[in-house]
């Protein structure tokens, strides 16, 4: 029933039609493959890293591929023009990814059933030709939170925290975990800046923490602000570490950033690009970690004690050969009730899931 | 050498004119900087304005343009009549912002139901909350003198993080597995502001807008009312004298660009942006300043100025997906645009005059 709505049907069938015929009239060519990036090429983090995946599937498959991308696309009525367009120019396989592109994803690719949609970080998949594709960022946050235990002095972790989505709340659980299992008196401080990438307000949340006597400050959005905050703080005098977020941001080298975590998305971009030209491609959600190379341990500075290292690298090695799950029991939420218990490994369902800090924690997510 | 003479009257021709010389000076100054970037300055000048319009996928262009455009043009008819009487009004992305948030929960409220007043219901709410975030700065001025530049611009931070709370709690999709954003506004028949004709990009905001153009039209050109925000802004002692109630008009017109720019946001929420989310705001508020001052604060003027900045956004899309432009290229050409227009203002209200120099 559509009150406000003249005409509907005609005028829509039209439309669909008309959406089917310009892709690909030529049926030849090299295969065009699409990106939708939420930031700018050069952000030095997230984006800066799906671009390099792009770059990968360039290299891998030469004249075989043609890639287009457009960057800086808001979250909003823009990307599912953004995504239309790039359909509409010939795309085969288009890769969105930000979690924010997920609805937008889901309807062009129901105007568009020919085309290959791959999304990033979400759950849902509509259509016959969307796929979801995600990160076991957590398995990395466990590895720095080891490090940020062991190496902060004053006790107190920072984490500049992006949303209050499942994925953001596993990290900060993850890191929180490993940090008090390093070092029992951690506590941690979380500000919520409410952006995936704004210099000024990651900057702002850095130096505030600092002011607090935090010294180990991780981040989840994707400036290297924080970074350049610590330099700022450590040429003063003060002692702060970091980690590269997404990207190396080996910049910063050997301090403050003193490890990072970086998303390698070339091995999956490759994967079902290749996929698609040997006619195999299917629609799924994959969820990649350390064993597939998605999530790299960026190199350990000397900064590090030899001793902390080993322990880190002894842990990237025991979550590479699938012999550790940074979520394995004994855990408790916050309010005290039973997690997981002696032994039990977490689900990917409770891991996406996941809307509570864990037992020790101080403050609340907001909600 | 050659002086500026102030005109006696502001040039009727030029004011005419130096829209179309700004258009003609920023493609010629943007074909410069993308050849200097490396781009091919003729097909990239083609995919802005002439893919949009006549290219093989205009058929799908052009209603986005519509879409672009209606948000643009609702609001700088709003802002240029505040502009109109010196009352700057630089907030509208927050009460843009304000009027969705509002419509949204106002409407969210009664979900599932399919009653027919949920759409009223919506749009005055939509209305009423873009209504009162203006009026903050507007009664803050005229009680305790504040400057409406500050405070209004101040308030759009406000109505960010009144957002992002929204979308990540108080608003929450309850179905959508903790995830931020609201439920999907276009998918829920009571509530959603489909095309009036489908394939056309023809929204309710779209003739919401048309309707706006119209009644600013003969606000400005008919009503008493018109007449005093036009005088207060060429010289407020003379409105003074005249009896016109000077914090009436910042009330009336602080409002009167938060109504409008809370509906944009109604429509847009309702329509192209489905729900409320993280990012619901890019920047149609500020956006809409340029509009407004490109077409000359006049309501057929911004209609036109809102058209052009659409077709600037869609086509500078074309142009980076089909040529690799960067943003930022699209970004300078687009802020060229209101740089030459001020620049050739000038022509307006001087007249270039060749004069001896006194010989000494």
């Amino acid at each position: 029933m559509q009150r406000r709505t003249l005409l509907t049907t005609g005028a829509a069938a039209a439309t669909a039609a008309a959406f089917g015929l310009p892709a690909r009239a030529d049926g030849h060519g090299p295969l065009k493959v699409g990106f939708i990036y939420v930031g700018p090429i050069g952000d030095g983090g997230w984006t800066y890293q799906h671009d390099q995946g792009r770059l990968d599937v360039e290299e891998a498959f030469g004249d075989q591929v043609e890639t287009v991308y457009q960057e800086s696309v808001p979250e909003g009525a823009d990307a599912e023009r953004a995504i239309t367009q790039m359909a509409l120019n010939g795309a085969d396989i288009i890769f969105t990814t930000s979690f924010g592109y997920m609805e937008a994803t889901n309807t062009v690719a129901g105007n568009f059933p020919d085309i290959k949609f791959e999304h990033a970080t979400g759950f849902m998949r509509d259509h016959d030709n969307v796929a979801t594709y995600d990160a076991r960022f957590y398995e990395g946050r466990a590895v720095i939170g080891h490090i940020a235990g062991r190496m902060t002095n004053t006790n107190k972790i920072g984490y500049i925290a992006s949303f209050p989505i499942p994925e953001v709340i596993q990290g900060i659980n993850s890191a929180y975990k490993h940090a008090k299992a390093a070092n029992p008196d951690v506590e941690m401080v979380v500000i919520w800046v409410y952006t995936w990438f704004d210099p000024a307000k990651e900057a702002d949340a850095a130096k505030a923490m600092i002011e607090q006597g935090v010294d180990v400050i991780m981040q989840h959005t994707d400036s290297t602000a924080p970074q350049a905050a610590a330099a700022e703080a450590n040429a003063a005098g003060g002692t702060v570490y970091t980690f590269g977020q997404a990207s190396d941001m080996a910049a910063f080298a050997p301090m403050p950033r003193i490890a990072s975590i970086i998303d390698d998305w070339g091995p999956y971009y490759v994967k079902r690009v290749g996929q698609v030209l040997d006619g195999t491609w299917e629609s799924g959600h994959s969820w990649g970690g350390m064993p597939e190379g998605e999530v790299v341990i960026g190199e350990i500075t000397d900064v590090v004690p030899a001793e902390v290292k080993a322990e880190a690298e002894a842990m990237i090695a025991a979550i590479t050969a699938g012999e550790y799950h940074p979520f394995t029991g004994p855990i408790n939420k916050q309010d005290g009730s039973v997690f997981l218990a002696e032994g039990e490994v977490a689900t990917d369902l409770q891991l996406v899931q996941m809307d509570f800090y864990l037992e020790g924690f101080e403050g609340d997510i907001p909600n | 050498m050659i002086t500026l003479e102030k005109r006696p009257e502001p040039s009727r021709g030029w004011s005419l004119a130096t829209p179309l010389l700004a258009v003609i000076l920023t493609v010629l100054a943007g074909g410069l900087v993308f050849a200097a970037l490396g781009y091919d300055p003729v097909a990239t000048i083609r995919a802005i304005f002439y893919e949009p319009i006549f290219g093989q996928n205009s058929f799908y262009y052009l209603p986005q343009l519509l879409v672009k455009a209606g948000p643009l043009i609702l609001i700088a008819n709003g802002l240029a009549i505040g502009f109109r009487a010196g009352i700057w009004n630089i907030g509208a992305e927050g009460q843009y912002i304000m009027g969705a948030i509002f419509a949204a929960a106002a409407g969210l409220a009664f979900y599932p139901s399919e009653s027919f007043l949920i759409w009223p219901l919506m749009i005055t709410a939509g209305a009423v909350g873009g209504l009162l975030w203006a009026l903050i700065p507007a009664i803050l001025r005229v009680k305790f003198g504040t400057n409406e530049i500050l405070v209004s611009l101040m308030l759009v931070y406000v109505a960010e993080n009144i957002l992002s709370s929204a979308a990540v709690s108080w608003l929450r999709n309850p179905e959508g597995m903790g995830f931020p954003g609201s439920r999907n506004l276009s998918q829920w028949d009571a509530a959603s502001n489909p095309e009036i004709i489908a394939g056309t990009g023809m929204h309710w905001g779209v003739a919401a807008a048309c309707i706006a153009v119209i009644l600013a039209y003969v606000l400005m050109a008919r009503h008493i009312l018109g007449f005093q925000i036009r005088l207060a802004g060429q010289s407020p002692r003379a409105a003074a004298f005249s009896g016109v109630n000077p914090a009436r008009l910042v009330l009336i017109c602080m409002g009167v660009a938060g109504l409008l720019a809370g509906l944009a946001g109604m429509f847009e929420v309702t329509g192209p942006a489905r729900k409320i989310s993280i990012d619901f705001n890019v920047g149609y508020g500020f956006t809409a300043i340029i509009v407004a001052f490109l077409g000359r604060l006049h309501p057929i003027g911004i209609l036109l100025a809102g058209l052009l900045m659409g077709l600037t956004y869609i086509g500078g899309e074309v142009a980076q997906q089909s040529l690799g432009l960067p943003l930022a290229a699209i970004q300078l050409f687009q802020g060229m645009l209101l740089f030459f227009l001020l620049a050739v203002d000038v022509l307006t209200h001087y007249r270039p005059k060749r004069t001896q120099r006194a010989a000494s």
